[in-house]
């Protein structure tokens, strides 16, 4: 069994940052638009190298989108740069029509998702974001886990026809994933194999799911985790498989209850094999200022949170 | 590729005055068979999209979604899809049977213009108001990277001049200098609730524009001798360092008496006996579909 470390920490929007630079130079047809956050996005160097593919659009987000889908019928690949609340919630309706019912090939990145923002408290602290993008008939929705697996996704979706939404993060997380690992949209990571427990992690709660995952194996209980990180298209095949052997889930996700990732699997086990569940994510509220772990550990998005809901579930079982 | 190919079909006036009889007659027949659609606006626009396509748009019939190598067209108020699709149809983009199923279950004719089905012509989704402004910025600024010469032209209504978003998009636009692009203002005065001055008044429209740092030129809407000048002058305008603006006056309604200069036709069908007393008010000119 592999067992997961890390050395260093880094934040997921510079794996964005890493990714589109790279992106920058292997793929003429990539711009980017960013709406006054170039350096909070990461998109500085790509600005730098590229700077007649970037379009500075001023705090006018709804424009961006339409910008972007007018772009993008030309052929060009269009990245969007916001924070995660003004690139969803705050422009969906442009979204909706520009971009989603019109099948253009934007890619929506988005930053400074979840509880995780911290001190700028809840009007930034969108929770709501993959909910309302997984709504979307024709858009994929994905969110990484550190900053090699931003990377890497930010490189893949440019190879990906359609609009993407891409959901990362503003703090220094631990990285990792593998920085050669290839990403696969809507393709699953099983990171433990085990037995008793399936546990569905996205995002920033993986790293969670990794510790809890130590925790339970001390006590005796084996846990499988399994790293969705495309939420839509859900690998269905990965989590059936996985509910097959253990017969249980927990979810893990730095999101509502309403609408996230625990919801997508509990439609999918509901319709086909139903099967104990629980779910870590944020319970109906919404957030406020604190320091990012304070803030995990208040919303019930802790690693023992993770541990708790499994002990909860395998009573179930 | 640097040469414009595409040439404009550039008919006369007295070609243009009869396609625009045809045209009218198609949208009251349109909306009269599945009785809902915006009769209003398309009316008081025909003479503007008889004399985009069959004038001065350089385009290709069949249809190529990019727009590389032609100008392109965005309709921004997509209500007044029946004026569209006629004039797409009449210009060979697709049969005119498919006039029959306008706004009918299967038929790639939308309430709204749509990509979803496929229609050859309509190139991003409109309806939901204020967003096609941005689109047909971010085209034309797509052009300019790919040094391609064609032209972006887009319309939009005068109540849609109440959505944010086209103020974002207004400022862009003349910030980026984008003067590939030439964007009409359908000024009929009428929205839904009534008069646009009574509902929410632009005040003076011009000088918003001017303001925002556009070019701007004023024509009259519904009468093709002063039109099409007028779109001619808008076009030469272009490539001067500054987006350019059409403020097009026209009456809601226009070419059927019982129809015009109200909102009332806005969204309503016309019955039996109004269908007959308009197609009685316009000839016949290209053959009914």
């Amino acid at each position: 069994m592999t067992k997961y470390t890390f050395t260093e920490k880094q934040d997921t929007r510079s794996g964005f940052g890493a990714g589109l630079l790279e992106l920058g130079r292997t793929n003429p047809k990539v711009v980017a638009l960013c709406a006054d956050l170039t350096g909070s996005l990461k998109m500085g160097d790509f600005k730098k190298e590229f700077p007649e593919r970037f379009f500075q659009v001023g705090i006018a987000e709804a424009n961006m989108m339409g910008l972007a889908a007018g772009m993008s019928i030309n052929g060009l690949i269009p990245f969007t740069g916001t924070f995660a609340n003004f690139s969803t919630g705050r422009v969906y309706d442009q979204i909706r029509q520009s971009i989603a019912y019109s099948e253009k090939n934007v890619k929506i990145c988005a930053s400074h998702a979840g509880v995780t923002l911290g001190e700028d408290g809840a009007t930034h602290q969108i929770l709501e974001d993959l909910g309302m993008m997984k709504m979307l008939p024709n858009m994929t929705v994905i969110n990484p886990c550190d900053f090699n697996q931003t990377k890497a996704a930010t490189i893949a979706i440019a190879d990906h026809e359609g609009p993407v939404y891409l959901r990362f993060g503003r703090p220094k997380v631990p990285i990792f994933t593998p920085e050669d690992q290839k990403f696969e949209i809507g393709r699953a990571i099983r990171f433990t194999e085990g037995r008793d427990v399936s546990i569905f992690a996205t995002g920033h709660l993986l790293w969670h799911a990794i510790e809890a995952e130590a925790k339970l194996a001390d006590r005796g209980i084996s846990a499988e985790v399994i790293n969705i990180h495309t939420i839509k298209p859900l690998d269905r095949q990965a989590v059936l498989q996985s509910i097959a052997k253990t017969k249980c889930a927990v979810t893990a996700e730095e999101h509502q209850l309403n609408g996230g990732l625990g919801d997508s699997i509990a439609q999918l086990l509901a319709q086909n094999t139903p099967a104990p569940m629980e779910m870590v994510a944020v319970n109906d509220q919404f957030g406020e200022s604190g320091k990012p772990a304070e803030l995990m550990e208040k919303y019930g998005l802790s690693t023992n949170d993770i541990f708790e809901a499994v002990l909860k579930v395998l009573e179930r079982k | 590729m640097n040469e414009a190919t595409q040439a404009p079909a550039t008919a006369s006036i007295e070609e243009l005055t009869k396609i625009t009889s045809q045209v009218r007659r198609d949208i009251v027949r349109m909306v009269h068979a599945c009785q809902s659609g915006h009769p209003g606006a398309s009316l008081g626009c025909t003479e503007f999209f008889v004399s985009l396509y069959f004038h001065y748009l350089r385009h290709n019939p069949d249809f190529n979604m990019s727009g590389t190598g032609e100008d392109m067209f965005f309709l921004s108020n997509g209500h007044i899809s029946p004026v569209w699709y006629s004039v797409l149809a009449r210009s060979g983009y697709f049969p005119l049977e498919e006039l029959k199923t306008f706004r009918k279950i299967n038929s790639r004719l939308q309430g709204h213009p749509a990509t979803e089905e496929g229609l050859p012509g309509i190139r991003v989704a409109s309806g939901s108001l204020g967003q096609g402004l941005s689109v047909a910025i971010g085209a034309a600024q797509a052009k300019k990277l790919h040094q391609d010469p064609y032209r972006v032209f887009v319309l939009m209504g005068d109540g849609e001049q109440q959505e944010g978003q086209i103020w974002e998009a207004a400022m862009y636009a003349a910030h980026y200098g984008v003067d590939n692009l030439v964007a009409t203002l359908d000024y009929n005065g009428q929205q839904i609730d009534g008069p646009v001055d009574q509902v929410m008044s632009l005040k003076n429209i011009k000088a918003k524009w001017e303001a925002f740092g556009w070019e701007v030129v004023e024509s009259q809407g519904n009468d093709l001798e002063k039109l099409v000048p007028a779109l001619g002058q808008a076009i030469e305008r272009t490539g001067n360092g500054k987006p350019v603006i059409n403020i097009m006056t026209t009456e809601m309604g226009y070419g059927v008496d019982f129809m015009v200069g109200s909102h009332k036709w806005h969204g309503i069908a016309p019955n039996d006996e109004q269908l007959a007393s308009a197609l009685d008010q316009l000839e016949e000119t290209l053959g009914d579909y």
